[in-house]
């Protein structure tokens, strides 16, 4: 028996590959104040799991390629007339209750919607992993080549454009990274909390950072934590999973920032 | 071959003709200033250089291999983000401690290195600003309303560091500016834009140019009297720019 035939085991192994995926691009998301976006992007997976589910493919290919399509739409509209706040909230909740209504229609079809909206870790599955993780890698992949690129354009476009970066491709870069953490944390938190995962722990990490990178690893620091933390309260105390993983790093940001509110009152 | 040779620029942008018929060129190591009122085109045209904004018309032709360092009218760093100067100097491009210490000193900014820059005031912002475009090594400096927020005495002090610079580098500087006596006093040439070029030259050319003269009114109608003036009277003050100032004296005397 290895490992992995541990339901317990995989879990935790599924929570933490998402963790550290979503460290370097929760980063970004704060930074670049895409919450919304992220909102956006997530909510649409719930489309891409009935489209799925009616077309008789893979799940995390439905999800990928309607998180694609809504980051993408939302990219191109963006500027276009409406105000980026509104145009997100009107995308993010259509995508939502579109998805809702379609998952409707799948007779015949069991499914537990709530596994969809709320995560269902304790469910992960080894070929599930093993998407997970090769997720995982390929995103930290494409933060580690894009990082710099990616960050002179989020402190101002045209100082990126003077260095010869063009600041359109590397939002391009973000919007199929966040399509990818979207598609690979589905599992681990579910469409409703998966911005959760993004904005908290760099959130937490924001008080002991001094450099872009400082606050990226100690954003995955407070992930993998939170994830693996999750995983113990949610077996002691018997609760939901992907909610209880959200909690801990909820209370870690409280922890941190109430401390950094502290020693400013104290030391300034 | 001049550095930029811009002919026939227009831009349009938001169904706003903002620049037509502009045309141009900055030759190696003179420092070109560009004044004209709010809207006039006057940042568009920088960061046409730049190539954050495409022409609709015209050319904007670089001197193959030119080394542009450009500082931003405004850089607005969220305050999520945390990153210190030195870490700043290193994007996108990492360089040694060393480079980054000898920019930062030629900005007249040796100290701030280990400094949040979320921590740092206006003036020297914009020398953190300016260290990183001097890491390019420049051929062509382009600063858009780099003393934005600054202080008479400070952004006069900003400029002489400019031409510090030139004088050290040899570089060539393309500027915007609304403090048109400071600027106009520094510069070899003076471009005065409103939509398109209305008049351009020396300094004390332009200054008495009727385009210019309806541009501006007759407020700042000798703009380096008027600048002479400012300056002496701070000086009978006994204020503590009197190096400055002292330093403006005298290029005025030549």
């Amino acid at each position: 028996m290895s490992f992995l035939d541990s339901f317990l085991a995989r879990a935790t192994l599924a929570g933490i590959g998402t963790a550290l995926a979503a460290a370097p691009l929760g980063c970004f998301v704060v930074w670049r104040r895409m919450a919304y976006f992220g909102d956006a992007t997530a909510h649409a997976s719930i489309l891409g799991v009935a489209l799925a589910l009616t077309f008789d493919v893979p799940v995390f290919g439905g999800v990928l390629l309607a998180a694609l399509v809504m980051a993408t739409s939302v990219s191109v509209l963006a500027g276009r007339g409406f105000a980026m706040d509104t145009l997100l909230g009107v995308m993010a909740h259509s995508a939502l209750a579109f998805g809702l209504v379609a998952v409707s229609f799948l007779d015949g079809v069991r499914i537990d919607l709530m596994a969809y909206l709320f995560g269902d870790i304790l469910a992960v599955g080894r070929v599930d992993l093993a998407l997970i993780w090769g997720g995982a890698v390929l995103v930290l992949g494409l933060m580690w080549w894009r990082w710099s690129a990616i960050l002179t354009a989020t402190l101002n476009p045209d100082l990126a454009h003077a260095a010869g970066i063009d600041p359109r491709r590397e939002q391009m870069v973000l919007t199929v990274a966040l399509a990818i953490v979207v598609a690979v944390a589905i599992k681990v938190v579910g469409v409703l909390l998966i911005v959760a995962l993004l904005l908290v722990p760099a959130a937490a990490a924001r008080p002991f950072a001094r450099t872009p990178e400082g606050m990226a690893l100690v954003a995955a620091g407070m992930g993998v934590a939170s994830a693996a933390g999750g995983m113990q309260f949610a077996y002691l105390l018997d609760t939901p999973t992907g909610p209880t993983i959200v909690c801990v790093a909820a209370i870690l940001f409280a922890i941190t920032s109430t401390g950094d509110l502290l020693r400013r009152r104290l030391f300034r | 071959m001049s550095l930029v040779d811009i002919r026939g620029l227009a831009v349009r942008a938001g169904g706003r003709q903002i620049l037509h018929d502009v045309a141009f060129a900055i030759e190696p190591g003179e420092i070109v200033t560009v004044v004209g009122p709010n809207g006039s085109g006057k940042s568009t045209l920088l960061r046409s250089i730049v190539g954050a904004v495409r022409p609709t018309a015209g050319l904007v032709a670089l001197k193959p291999g030119l080394r542009i360092g450009y500082v931003p009218q405004k850089l607005h760093i969220d305050p999520t983000l945390p990153i210190t100067v030195r870490r700043f100097l290193g994007l996108p491009h990492p360089v040694s401690d060393d480079e980054a210490q000898m920019a930062l000193t030629e900005a007249g900014a040796g100290d701030l290195g280990t400094r949040q820059m979320a921590d740092l005031s206006g003036g020297q912002f914009q020398r953190v600003l300016l260290a990183r475009a001097l890491l390019a090594r420049p051929d062509l400096l382009i600063l858009d309303e780099a003393t934005q927020g600054m202080d008479q005495p400070g952004s006069a002090e900003f400029y002489r560091q400019i031409e510090k610079v030139r004088t050290e580098l040899g570089c060539a500087v393309l500027m915007v500016s609304h403090e048109l006596h400071v600027v106009m006093a520094a510069s070899d040439r003076v471009i005065c834009l409103n939509g398109h070029i209305c008049c351009e030259g020396a300094p004390e050319h332009v200054a008495s140019a009727p385009e210019y003269r309806a541009l501006f009114g007759t407020g700042t109608r000798g703009a380096l009297a008027l600048y002479r003036h400012e300056h002496t009277h701070s000086h009978d003050h006994g204020h503590d720019h009197d190096h400055a100032h002292g330093h403006h004296d005298h290029e005025h005397a030549e």
